[in-house]
């Protein structure tokens, strides 16, 4: 509210009709914010399969005996530093200092990398127990989920790299600077995500 | 979200270093987030293995801590606020949040009950139609 009040003093009086368009980068970020939500909605249809499935382990490992809640602790956790990184890097764009913006990037990078490691980590043990995916409807919705928001994450990491590679090359345009805010938004939902990952799959697991 | 930084991006200005006048408030909004985030997750894994609370009462619990910090995100991380520049991003939020309701909790129910019919139709021993 407050970083919005010298434009409502300055526009004080004037319809909205008459205002003109927004700003560019609020523009680009409300359509990047659509993108975003019609990909919540992608990652819905898989959390009603999961809910669904759920209880089909079809005489296999079942969630409980596969879980283990300080492992997902320690994943929730990078995650969570990471998108604290990201919001720390957006605050460094924002004034333009791009050592400190390239630290705060290179420690998203490296908190989400950590929590990718960790989730194939978790992965490879449970397909070293034969927990795969085609054993149970459980195991392939758990897999399709789980594995959605890890492939999500990778993507986010090379747009990340590649968000740096333009921050050395091309500076500070305001192209780069929207690139920059939506991929924020990106890493920001992504975390949404994830904690109804955690409080769905692994927390109310049984 | 200083729009008159904003103004100034579009047409093609470049800001100098610290003369952004809000830094400290997105600093202090993201420790604000960093903060709750990381006490309503520590109660969403305590609330899961704890003793303390009436069994069937921890799934709700484990769902009101969820869309608590949902919502601490969005407002903390994601800078979604009840300002004039959020309007159309929160009414694309709530249709989001209608159609994710909607997918969900209607795949719930329909499945449930063609699981009951189906129960029904085995028990039974007679061919379901």
């Amino acid at each position: 509210m407050n970083a919005v009040a010298p434009a409502d003093v300055r526009e004080a009086g004037v319809p909205v009709s008459e205002r003109g368009a927004s700003p560019r980068k609020v523009i680009i970020s409300y359509g990047f914010w659509l993108f975003l939500l019609s990909d919540i909605i992608v990652f819905s249809a898989f959390f009603a399969a999961y809910a669904v499935l759920a209880g089909r382990d079809a005489g296999g490992p079942r969630g409980a005996q596969l879980f283990d809640r300080a492992h997902v602790l320690a994943e929730t956790g990078c995650l969570l530093f990471s998108s604290f990184a990201c919001a720390m890097m957006s605050v460094a764009t924002e004034l333009r200092r791009r050592a400190l913006m390239v630290l705060c990037a290179v420690a998203t990078f490296a908190l989400g990398a950590a929590f990718l490691a960790l989730e194939l980590g978790e992965f490879g043990a449970m397909l070293a127990r034969g927990a795969v995916p085609q054993r149970s409807a459980f195991l392939s919705a758990f897999f399709a989920l789980v594995g959605l928001h890890g492939l999500h994450v990778a993507a986010g990491l090379a747009w990340l790299v590649v968000m740096l590679a333009q921050v050395f090359s091309l500076g500070w345009r305001p192209m780069v600077l929207c690139r920059l805010a939506c991929f924020g938004l990106f890493w920001h939902a992504l975390d949404i995500v994830w904690i109804g990952v955690f409080t769905i799959v692994y927390l109310g697991a049984r | 979200m200083d729009e008159r930084d904003e103004r100034h991006e579009q047409s093609g200005g470049h800001e100098q270093p610290g003369q952004s006048p809000d830094w400290k408030s997105g600093v202090v909004k993201a420790l604000m987030g960093l903060g709750a985030s990381v006490l309503l997750t520590l109660a969403s894994f305590w609330a899961a293995g704890t003793q303390l609370v009436w069994g069937p009462g921890v799934p709700v619990l484990l769902a009101a801590l969820a869309i608590g910090q949902m919502g601490v995100h969005l407002v903390f991380f994601l800078h979604v606020s009840s300002g004039p520049e959020s309007t159309n991003t929160i009414l694309a939020l709530a249709f989001g949040v209608f159609v994710v309701a909607l997918v969900v909790f209607g795949s719930l129910i329909i499945m449930a009950n063609l699981d009951a019919g189906m129960g029904a139709c085995a028990m039974h021993g007679s061919p379901c139609r």
